[in-house]
């Protein structure tokens, strides 16, 4: 029978047990648990727990700057406000929710029943949480306030002497593990673990993302890690690695630039890290909305490769106002300037995807296309900053607020809202309210534009960043209100998923194996999946292998006729 | 292929979905709201655009600001107008099939070369515009008369044409800003300086890192304690222009204002003498004070007390001694 040979495996190691397995408590299973699905909920968890967070730190910030001379945070309390939101949302929410995401899909997506190495996997995770409990501990006793960059020689014992800092240190220490480790475990995963006819040329975008943002990761990471170390050093073992002077000796030992030059290295890359697995995300949604291929595959493929390479050259474009000599200024215009170049050929290749297909107007669409409209401001705003000269007057103001949330907002966390409709049903078996789903999305999309949109134009009228008040006579209160109340909307609308993910995990339609009859291997399992993942793993054929099975089925049920009935029992129903 | 053969069946979400007009309604105020960042340029333009400049540095960079902001502009109109366009003309409808296109390596190629165009374009006109935002020119005709050799950095930002500029030493500490003129005159917060006059800055800080920056006075520059950054700026109008450090430097990081005050060359002339007569006669009033001390049986080795140094300090040039013409709260 013609569908037998769809669904054809090759022999590989399987893991062999030796008992048969304990019942145990649900929450020991959780605890314990190795299986990339369990810890991929983990992950979602604990990441949307922390953007929480952050996000009632931002809004406490709105509310301090709601009004200028605003007394409703002390000086103290607003350093800590700003430098937890910017910890948190990076480390600790966008970064790890990525990896939340490819932990539950990468597998299914490959065709793989784990993830290369499952207790590694699971030690990421735990790693992740004792980093978050180690940076938030740190408030019952002081809080970290020299930002997210955390600069000496602010962050030095002497300008910095309660232990916040180093709780920070430790805390970015243990995530930043969590993400090497998951990193070199992604990268195992996607090289040896594909399906059978996988070939490189068939891994799905989202696929090629992971494993450039695993690379980027196992790169740049280890870069932050020497820099955290030799702070920490500096703060309490006497080396001067970033103290300019040594006190009383007048020699000038240290140099403060080289943490901006470490910690750079690593965080420029960390904001591809960021964004490339929300536009895979984009790159597996759209063609199964306009029912209509990828546009140029490798196209995308390749220039998420040359973003990574790109981003790994640019992070001195944090530093244009410091003291470095202007050829190496140049040297960084260009090879900002040169990112926007791949970036743009994804943006215009998902619209020409959309181009002449058949357009399904669902959730993660929706979030998908308000990525592509608020990511390309973004864009816009870093070409404009990548011009040094213009960045002598940009840098440190708002606009670079405002740019960097079009970026990490406009970028990830519409991503991240996309991947989250778009897989929902198929880590809890049920659907999203749509509608819910259709008004979270406005009032994000709206809450968003009006809240940082103005910030621009508070950065080109002066008000630089950072400060926990502002003058009446300063003409900025108008802007700051506007960003206020834009945020507060913002905040609503991201309250509607959530109230619409707790909605439909109890009273959610069943959604099946295949909702949205989509293109990779995770629609070809249960949902959710059981625990090894596909009973028989199909043999890919091309970029889309659920769109070759349903074809063969139909053609099958077609020539077969009445007889062909069978070809229901292959495809797990 | 087989589009024919496909089942028309509608996937389950298709029932999840509320009328096409609500539907509508989002394509619709997504429109709306395009329309109206293209109805208002005259209020919207404004929110988009630096604040004139009053020095040429700045003035030059809010032309390749202003440059970039308009082929931004064209970027994000294609790109919005192309993405709603697609949305619009091309939604499932009954009967509709999309096409089966993997890709086009023409079209491909021709806008990867059209974004190299564009930032290359750019990056030309930064080469271009660069010598006239870095490099200071030679003081105007009605400039102050420099008798002083200045001292020039000589990394990246030559010295102006024929040594014509006024140097002056900024060191940011926490939360102020210190001035240091030629003549030994020093200042805190509010600087005083001479128009027509090219005014070369070297900015040090002398404890954690600092940000020198008047918005209308063009760059924003680094004070990192080891080094020295340097910058300048040339102003033609007289009057004061307001800016504050713009990196994080601790708890008082928002206080920490920098004002500019430009005067006539003789009223800066009178000021830079007054404020060292003022400065030469509080030193000596503390050394009188403290050689009274030692008569009253003090120990002269020990180090000015706190308040003798807030004698010398604050009292005759601190942040409120301005010329009158500074102490106008209009900005220019």
């Amino acid at each position: 029978m013609a569908t037998t040979e769809l669904i054809e495996t090759r022999p590989r190691p399987q893991v062999v047990t030796h008992t048969v397995p304990r019942k145990r408590r649900a929450w020991i299973e959780w605890v314990t648990t190795t299986d990339h699905k369990k810890i991929g909920i983990l992950y979602m968890y604990l990441t949307f727990a922390f953007f929480i967070i952050g996000g009632v730190e931002a809004l406490l910030m709105r509310i301090q700057l709601g009004a200028p001379d605003n007394t409703f945070v002390t000086p103290q309390r607003y350093n800590e406000l700003f430098t937890l939101h910017g910890t948190t949302m990076i480390f600790l929410f966008v970064i790890p929710v990525m990896a939340g995401f490819a932990n539950y899909v990468l597998p299914l997506m490959i065709g793989a029943r784990d993830m290369a190495f499952p207790r590694i996997n699971a030690w990421s995770f735990w790693m992740l949480l004792f980093g978050g409990l180690v940076l938030y501990a740190s408030l019952f006793f002081n809080a970290p306030q020299a930002g997210w960059t955390s600069y000496p020689p602010l962050s030095s014992i002497q300008y910095s002497k309660d232990g916040g800092i180093d709780a920070w240190i430790i805390a970015l220490h243990l995530i930043g593990l969590a993400s090497i480790l998951g990193g070199i475990n992604f990268i195992a995963t996607i090289h040896n673990m594909r399906a059978p006819g996988m070939g490189w040329s068939r891994l799905p975008l989202f696929g090629w993302a992971m494993l450039v943002y695993s690379y980027l990761i196992v790169i740049a990471t280890p870069a932050l890690a020497a820099a955290l170390l030799m702070l920490l050093t500096d703060r309490h073992y006497g080396t001067h690695f970033f103290i300019p002077t040594v006190p009383g000796s007048g020699i000038r030992e240290g140099s403060a630039l080289l943490w901006q030059h470490a910690f750079w290295f690593y965080s420029h890359p960390a904001v591809y890290i960021m964004v490339l697995p929300a536009f895979g995300i984009v790159s597996e949604v759209l063609p199964v909305f306009s029912r209509k291929p990828i546009f140029g595959y490798k196209a995308i493929a390749a220039s998420t490769v040359a973003i990574a390479f790109l981003g790994m050259l640019v992070w001195a474009h944090h530093m244009f106002a410091t003291p470095i000599a202007t050829v190496v200024l140049v040297f960084f215009m260009i090879s900002s300037m040169m990112i926007a170049v791949p970036t743009g050929i994804k943006l215009i290749n998902w619209i020409a995807t959309l181009w002449q297909g058949t357009i399904e107007f669902t959730v993660p669409l929706m979030f998908c296309c308000g990525l592509i409209g608020t990511f390309v401001i973004g864009g816009i705003s870093g070409v404009i900053l990548a011009m040094f000269p213009v960045d002598w007057v940009l840098n440190d103001t708002y606009f670079v607020v405002a740019h960097i949330h079009y970026v990490l907002f406009g970028g990830s966390v519409f991503g991240v809202f996309a991947g989250l409709y778009y897989w929902f049903p198929k880590m809890s078996g049920r659907m999203m309210s749509q509608r819910l789903g259709r008004w979270s999305f406005w009032t994000i999309l709206i809450g968003f534009n009006v809240t940082f949109l103005v910030q621009h134009s508070l950065g080109l009228s002066g008000m630089p960043r950072r400060v926990y008040e502002y003058p009446a006579n300063a003409g900025w209160t108008t802007y700051n209100q506007i960003s206020t109340v834009g945020s507060f909307i913002l905040a609503f609308g991201i309250l509607l998923t959530f109230i619409n993910v707790v909605r439909s995990l109890r009273t959610g339609r069943v959604a099946g194996p295949d909702p949205w009859k989509g293109n990779t291997l995770e629609w070809f399992t249960s949902s959710p999946p059981p625990p090894n993942n596909f009973d028989a793993i199909p043999r890919v054929r091309s970029v889309e292998p659920m769109k070759d099975i349903r074809r063969a089925i139909e053609r099958d049920s077609a020539s077969v006729g009445s007889a062909g009935a069978t070809a229901q029992e292959t495809v797990p129903a | 292929m087989r589009r024919s053969a496909r089942p028309q069946r509608r996937s389950p979400l298709h029932r999840a979905r509320s009328p096409v007009a609500a539907r509508h309604a989002g394509a619709a105020t997504l429109l709306a709201l395009a329309a109206l960042a293209l109805a208002a340029p005259a209020a919207g333009a404004r929110a988009f655009l630096p604040e004139p400049g009053a020095s040429p540095n700045e003035t030059h960079t809010n032309t390749l600001y202003t440059v970039a902001l308009i082929i931004g502009f064209v970027v994000f109109l294609a790109v919005e107008g192309g993405l709603i366009v697609a949305l619009v003309r091309f939604r499932a409808r009954k009967g509709r099939v999309a096409a089966q296109i993997h890709g086009n390596r023409r079209l491909e190629l021709t806008w990867t070369v059209g974004a190299i165009v564009l930032v290359t374009f750019l990056t030309v006109l930064v080469f271009i515009q660069l010598g006239s935002i870095k490099n200071p020119p030679a003081s105007g005709p009605g400039g102050l008369a420099l008798a002083d050799d200045a001292e020039f950095a000589t990394l990246n930002q030559p010295a102006a044409p024929g040594g014509n500029a006024l140097t002056i030493h900024i060191n940011g500490q926490q939360y102020i800003w210190r001035y240091d003129y030629p003549n030994g005159a020093f200042a805190f917060e509010t600087m005083v300086v001479p128009v027509n006059t090219t005014v070369v800055l070297n900015i040090e800080a002398s404890d954690v890192a600092h940000q020198w920056w008047i918005p209308k006075l063009g760059a924003a520059v680094d004070a990192i304690p080891g080094y020295t950054n340097h910058s300048w700026f040339k102003i033609a109008r007289a009057g004061m222009y307001y800016g504050q450090c713009a990196l994080l430097c601790g708890q008082g990081h928002a206080n920490m204002v920098a004002h500019v005050c430009a005067v006539p060359v003789a009223q800066y002339q009178t000021w830079v003498d007054t404020q060292k007569a003022a400065i030469t006669q509080s030193n000596k009033d503390v050394t009188d004070e403290r050689a009274l001390e030692v008569k009253d049986g003090g120990d002269a080795s020990q180090p000015p007390s706190a308040a003798q140094l807030q004698l010398q300090l604050a009292e005759p040039v601190g942040p409120s001694y301005v010329p009158p013409e500074c102490n106008e709260t209009t900005a220019p």
